[in-house]
């Protein structure tokens, strides 16, 4: 899929400002910046959930689906698991139970979790739930924007685990959104960063991460805490 | 419910609407023949033994047809409270389903309504709909529906704007189905209280309709017909219109205090009330107050009604100049323990401790007011969102100003010139200008320097952070770190810095206290964290933290299951069933117990 000349404006303030971006089959593109940066615009204008000028080329954009950063608000507490993973199915009842069941061991959740409400599941699980019903419309890019920043360590491990799976066996394509450069080292293949709408580098990881060519890039990397 | 019938209000709301709802339904089988039993012989009688509130002009009893008329007013109020909610939940909530321009129009016709008089709203829909009870329901209907309509419309909006609409969207799910499904389920619960209120205007509304003649037309009768029957005798027998005024009014009282009561039960889960640190503490502790120490914390528990432990035993000291460090996941306590100190935690929690002492003063034993001035002038709190503690309407010059007025008794000029000194100090560019800003004018990050500058307008001697760099990006953090490193050294204040990213804490704290389920399972020095951590837990968090030199190529660590939460933690070790390490001897509590120099750690495999 590529981006191009990507730009969106709210008034006179331009939060995306013609950004170019190829995220090629099969990769996680990681998207780097401050908040504020524009990268959550960035990602609801490719999901569609904002209007932009510009190009969005080979992708269906049915078949693109987003993860939001917090599982506490992305799940209707009134909704059970079950109801929130089938909701976008276009199954018949009978089929619809199955293809749930398929879409949680899909995210290593088991099947009886389809009857419990949100409220009963940790953050790293309702993270899993939004991740198989974004998976349940069959995406040709998953857009995941900040999706562990509002987990715990201790969870976090087993979603990006999660992430990097779902590229292996499903050939997902993914745009990584986060605000963590150690979290978009580990599951990346392209790294892009972003300062104040526009990009301002890209390029492989390794390559992004041990010799960065602008000067922002080298401000993030210094202040990644270490232990 | 219990919250409910707690409060005098709530309880004399219930008691009310529960004795209105009786009376309506055993009033007309018991009392409906004498209401309507006319007897020439007693016609406009005053008060008597056999007619209390007197007769009518037919020589009805006028206590009988008060007692009836209950139904008739409380199944109209109804129905009117019904046609209004209706009406209103759908022109609510059409603009979210309609495309944009019809949205608008819709928006602007409730807008119009509720600007309009709705008093002359009901008077014009009851004329045009003819005189009687159908006009009075209909006018009154029609009068509450656009007060229904907004409320639908800025409750649906908010949860319209919420991420799981957004990704119900996405998958392509239809507007209508987006409102049937998701917006009208969450947004039932507060209509429905605003209905309860509604209801109680409403029978207030029918009565005076009725009162004016315009309502319930004879032979029917309701409450206001029955007022307007007696209001021209009032001046010679009272009773015959005070029964039922008296009628009309306890209704109306009741229902509106119910709906108060309930919507009070339904935002208490956020009500911030002081609690008083320390009571029903244990007065004999076993070791000597550390002479040292600005905080020393021995045995701090939290408990919530029905069994809700979230703090259990914590102890906790911190040395001048010293930071410390609390880590440990959501939920674990973390925020509780710094309430607890702060003397902030939220009723109905309960705090106890055997001992709670600050810079050499025992909370326990100060006054009210004494402790007070003693958090004011030696505590400063920086939370995780800058706006709990910056007011959003006053200038931030006046904010931290008032802080020196309160406590230090400086004159106003004096005061202001410190706290631009002040706002210079934590850097902030143009202290001068800043500081006759509005707090919405400034960036996360300077709003946090703010309220790191209010914390200074006086010397504080404990500084608590809870979590504030978490929502700020990696490079606001890192200044908001420094300067939080920096106001610890000059200040020799000690600091209790709480985090959920031991990254963060790695980097910045002396010392480290881990927290798991209200207890302390760790406390080590900053330099032993990444290589010689003891408990399992530790372990864990550590190694399932990504740095710069992770190998990509293997899984990264985590750690399975959930921490349970404060009314699950059982008698053992509450990380038993995440353990790697777990035994039968992890039943029971690890104590925390010594384990090198500066070190402890509460792990039966680890000492
Ligand atoms: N007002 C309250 N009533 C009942 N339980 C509460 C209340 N406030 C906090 N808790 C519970 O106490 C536990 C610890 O909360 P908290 O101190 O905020 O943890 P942390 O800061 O470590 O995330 C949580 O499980 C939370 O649900
Ligand atoms: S006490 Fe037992 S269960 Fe708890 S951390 Fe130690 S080994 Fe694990
Ligand atoms: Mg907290």
């Amino acid at each position: 899929m590529i981006i191009k000349n990507l730009t969106v404006r709210f008034g006179a303030f331009t939060a995306v400002d013609d950004v170019t971006l190829e995220i090629p089959q099969g990769a996680i593109v990681g998207l780097v910046g401050e908040s504020g940066s524009g990268k959550s615009t960035l990602a609801k204008a490719v999901t569609g959930l904002v209007p932009y000028r510009g190009e969005i080329t080979g992708a269906d954009p049915r078949r693109i689906q987003m993860v939001f950063q917090n599982p506490y608000a992305s799940l209707d507490p009134r909704m059970t698991v079950g109801a929130s993973v089938g909701e976008g199915l276009r199954l018949p009842r009978a089929e619809r139970q199955a293809e749930v069941e398929r879409l949680l061991s899909l995210v290593s959740l088991p099947a009886t979790l389809a009857g419990r409400y949100p409220r009963e599941l940790s953050g790293g699980m309702r993270q899993r739930v939004a991740i198989a019903r974004a998976l349940g419309a069959r995406p040709e890019l998953l857009v995941a924007d900040e999706i562990t920043s509002a987990l715990d360590v201790s969870v976090q491990g087993a979603v990006l685990n999660l992430v990097r799976s779902l590229r292996e066996e499903l050939g997902l394509s993914m745009l990584f959104i986060s605000h963590n450069l150690a979290v978009v080292r580990y599951v990346a293949d392209v790294v892009a960063v972003m300062h104040q709408g526009k990009l301002v580098e890209t390029g492989p990881t390794e390559e992004v991460v041990g010799a960065p060519r602008h000067d922002y890039t080298r401000s993030l990397l210094e202040a990644v805490p270490r232990l | 419910m219990r919250h409910l019938l707690r409060t005098p209000a709530g309880l004399a709301g219930t008691v009310l609407v529960t004795a209105m709802v009786v009376l309506a339904v055993i009033g007309p089988p018991i009392w409906g023949a004498e209401a309507e039993h006319i007897d020439p012989a007693v016609i406009l009688q005053g008060v008597s033994d056999a007619h209390p509130l007197g007769t009518d002009n037919l020589g009805r009893d006028i206590l009988a047809r008060v007692l009836v008329a209950g139904r008739l007013s409380l199944v109209l109020a109804l129905l009117t409270t019904l046609i209004g909610a209706v009406a209103g939940v759908v022109l609510g909530a059409l603009p979210s389903v309609l495309p944009r321009r019809g949205a608008r129009l819709v928006t602007g016709t409730v807008n119009a309504l509720v600007a309009f008089p709705s008093l002359l709203l009901a008077m014009f829909t009851a004329v045009i709909s003819g005189l009687g009870a159908r006009g009075a329901v209909l006018g009154i209907g029609v009068a509450l529906a656009p007060g229904f309509a907004r409320l639908t419309q800025t409750l649906a909006a908010s949860v319209a704007g919420a991420d799981y609409v957004a990704a119900a969207r996405m998958l392509g799910v239809p507007r209508l189905r987006i409102m049937t499904r998701h917006v009208l389920p969450n947004i039932a619960e507060p209509l429905i209280l605003n209905l309860t209120q509604a209801l109680g205007s409403a029978l207030l509304a029918l009565a005076g309709m009725s009162f004016l003649g315009l309502g319930v037309q004879p032979p029917s009768f309701d409450w206001g017909r029955l007022l307007f029957d007696g209001f021209g005798r009032i001046y010679d027998t009272p009773a015959v219109a005070l029964g039922p005024a008296v009628a009309v009014a306890l209704a109306g009282i009741g229902f509106n205090l119910l709906g108060d009561a309930l919507a009070r039960a339904a935002a208490r889960g956020n009500a911030t009330v002081r609690a008083v640190p320390g009571a029903g503490a244990v007065p004999h502790e076993e070791s000597e107050p550390d002479p040292e120490a600005v905080l020393e914390v021995r045995d701090l528990t939290v408990t919530f009604p029905g069994g809700v432990t979230p703090v259990r035993g914590l102890s906790l000291t911190i040395a001048p100049g010293e930071i410390v460090g609390l880590v440990g996941e959501s939920g674990s306590g973390k925020s509780l323990t710094a309430s607890a100190v702060g003397g902030l935690v939220p009723y109905p929690g309960e705090v106890t401790a055997s001992r709670m002492r600050l810079c050499g003063n025992d909370l326990d034993d100060l006054t009210e007011q004494r402790r007070r001035k003693l958090l004011g002038t030696s505590l400063a709190m920086v939370f995780q969102d800058p706006m709990a503690s910056l007011n959003p309407a006053l200038r931030i010059g006046g904010q931290l100003a008032e802080v020196a007025t309160v406590h230090q008794g400086a004159t106003r000029a004096q005061a202001w010139e410190r706290a631009v000194d002040r706002l210079d100090h934590v850097r902030i560019p143009e202290p001068a200008r800043r500081a006759r800003q509005h707090p919405h004018e400034l960036s996360g990050g300077m709003r946090q320097r703010v309220v790191i500058a209010m914390g200074l307008m006086g010397t504080p001697r404990l500084i608590i952070a809870d979590e504030p760099t978490t929502a700020l990006d990696v490079t606001v953090q890192r200044q908001i770190l420094r300067l939080l490193r920096q106001v610890t050294a000059e200040t020799g204040a000690a600091t209790l810095f709480i985090s959920h990213d031991i990254a963060v804490v790695g980097e910045l704290c002396h010392r480290v206290v881990v927290m798991y389920a209200g207890r302390v399972v760790e406390e080590l020095p900053v330099e032993r964290l990444a290589t010689g951590a003891a408990h399992p837990y530790t372990r864990a968090l550590v190694a399932s933290l990504p740095d710069m030199e992770t190998d990509r190529s293997q899984p990264l660590a985590s750690i399975p299951g959930r921490q349970p939460a404060p009314a699950e933690v059982g008698p053992g070790c509450a990380f038993a069933d995440r353990c790697e390490l777990a035994s039968e001897r992890c039943a029971e509590l690890p104590p925390l117990v010594p384990y090198g120099k500066a070190h402890r750690v509460a792990c039966w495999e680890a000492s």
